[in-house]
């Protein structure tokens, strides 16, 4: 291969707790809003859940799909479809060969409020039978890649990479990574999550991760604030269309961002507490920083993992100001899942539209509910309002950590 | 309790628009499946389990490609109940 082309963005897509699209979803974020809302069901009652609310989709998918596509689909499914309609729209629908076009559209869980509900039916008739058929095609973690795949024509290849709360982060790596290798021109990525379902909030909660501020819902989600006692579950979807620069020229499409690197890494040391050096993150992000070639000094803005649990926000932290030194003194730190609660497998490709329309537009999202600043946080922290960053060619890093010890991190660079 | 043909047909046309989005009143008995209502094998197993469930019959595998036409459907279920 002669030259490794550049990666552009040149369409957006969410159905997200703040929004059923990305205008709204970021006009939403730039405002402050929270996503979170207590549970409008007897979940609470019936199960006794000690976590009485979440960060639920904003826009009901039956306001955006026909019933009889919708009841094909795992809400993961349907919430990751309407993401790209919308990213594929806002890209000009562009010409391209389907043998050139690729689709990797990942999530945490997969289908398992299609599981839930097959095994409940299973349970309650006692009868074989009664499991329908589309069972299966609607319970894999690859299904909504492969609905994408289909819709499109994406026939370059349609991937779903699995790395728990870095999935949707990983899934834009893979494909910045296919269209580098040159496998495509034009590759549909991002990630999805349906997980709010009474079994997995008591899941969640089990494993003692859930903010329990059932008092105040929407105050929950308090990335850095020296009272924040976990993360909020949301569920969404966020799709990106990524284009290699040269086909993207050619066509003469907007170009919000170009994904300049692409780091990974893994803890190998605990299932769920990030390593407490930061070490891993670090090489991730060093990784993604050295590929893109761009200098620490130009970079003006994080988007954090920051899920607002007690150790991993400052582990993050700390990484960051472990990687840029000095130069971390000028970095805009954003914690959008304030916001938008934690998507899991969505959560890295929502944050990475925040990071791209952030160098867009030039203002870095708000951090809400931090009424007191961790004072051990080592960095700028932007809270309440957007700020705005610096004109001229400037760079962001959205950071994704997985459950698992999976580190991704991806560099996004102005245009 | 037996269900008369005007009452399984229409019981079969609300689980066929369910599945395709149709509307209820174009399935009608001399559709077939796959050439006017253009439903795939998948599909068509779906509207099979259901249809065992609202009518309380069994519509075996061996049966489901005898049944070409939504007249078919409905004169099997109707046999099946007795």
């Amino acid at each position: 291969m002669s030259h490794v082309p550049d990666v552009v963005v040149t369409g957006l897509g969410a159905t997200t707790p703040l929004g059923g699209d990305v205008p709204s979803t970021w006009a939403a974020a730039l405002n402050g809003e929270s996503g979170a809302r207590r549970f409008d069901n007897d979940w609470v009652e019936r199960f006794g859940l000690p976590v009485e609310f979440a960060a639920t989709i904003k826009v009901d998918p039956a306001e955006a799909m026909a019933r009889p596509e919708m009841k094909k689909m795992d809400p993961s499914a349907q919430y990751a479809v309407i993401a790209a309609r919308e990213a594929w729209a806002d890209a000009g629908s562009p010409e391209v060969d389907g043998a050139r076009l690729g689709s990797v559209v990942s999530s945490g869980i997969g289908g398992i409020r299609t599981i839930l509900d097959a095994w409940e039916g299973l349970l309650a008739s006692g009868n074989a039978r009664r499991v329908l058929p589309m069972t299966v095609p609607m319970l894999m973690p690859n299904s909504p890649t492969a609905y994408v795949s289909l819709e499109f024509g994406a026939r370059a290849g349609a991937h779903a990479v699995v790395s728990a709360c870095a999935s949707g982060a990983e899934a834009i790596g893979y494909g910045v990574d296919m269209i580098r290798t040159g496998r495509a021109d034009v590759v549909i990525a991002g990630g999805t999550e349906a997980s709010i379902h009474p079994m997995n909030v008591a899941a969640f909660a089990a494993s003692r991760t859930l903010s329990l501020r059932n008092d105040d819902p929407e105050r929950a989600s308090r990335p850095y604030d020296v009272d924040r006692d976990g993360f909020v579950m949301g569920d969404g979807a966020g799709v990106v269309v990524l284009e290699s620069a040269e086909h993207a020229a050619a066509r003469g499409a907007r170009v919000y961002a170009r994904i300049a690197g692409v780091g990974l890494s893994a803890d190998g040391y605990h299932m769920t507490s990030p390593e407490p050096s930061g070490e891993g993150q670090i090489r991730a992000m060093r990784a993604a920083l050295e590929e893109s070639g761009i200098a620490r000094m130009d970079v003006v803005h994080v988007n954090a993992h920051a899920t607002s649990t007690v150790v991993g926000d400052l582990i993050e932290a700390r990484s960051i100001r472990g990687l840029l030194g000095d130069e971390a003194d000028h970095v805009a730190l954003s914690a959008t899942k304030s916001m938008t609660g934690h998507l899991l497998g969505g959560a890295g490709a929502l944050e990475t539209i925040f990071t791209v329309l952030a160098l867009h537009d030039r203002q870095a999202p708000p951090t809400i509910n931090v009424d007191n600043p961790d004072p051990e946080l080592v960095l700028d922290l932007v809270r309440d309002k957007p700020r705005t960053l610096r004109d001229g060619d400037i760079a962001a890093i959205n950071n994704s950590f997985g459950f698992g010890g999976h580190n991704v991190a991806l560099v996004v660079a102005s245009v | 309790m037996a269900y008369s043909e005007q009452e399984i047909l229409a019981g079969l046309a609300e689980i066929v628009s369910e599945e395709t989005g149709l509307p209820t009143d174009s399935v009608l008995p001399e559709k077939s499946f796959t050439d006017d209502l253009d439903i795939d094998s998948l599909s068509m197993m779906t509207i099979v389990t259901l249809a065992e469930e609202k009518f309380d019959v069994r519509i075996p595998d061996d049966e489901v490609k005898n049944l070409a036409t939504v007249g078919d459907a409905v004169s099997f279920i109707t046999g099946a109940q007795a």
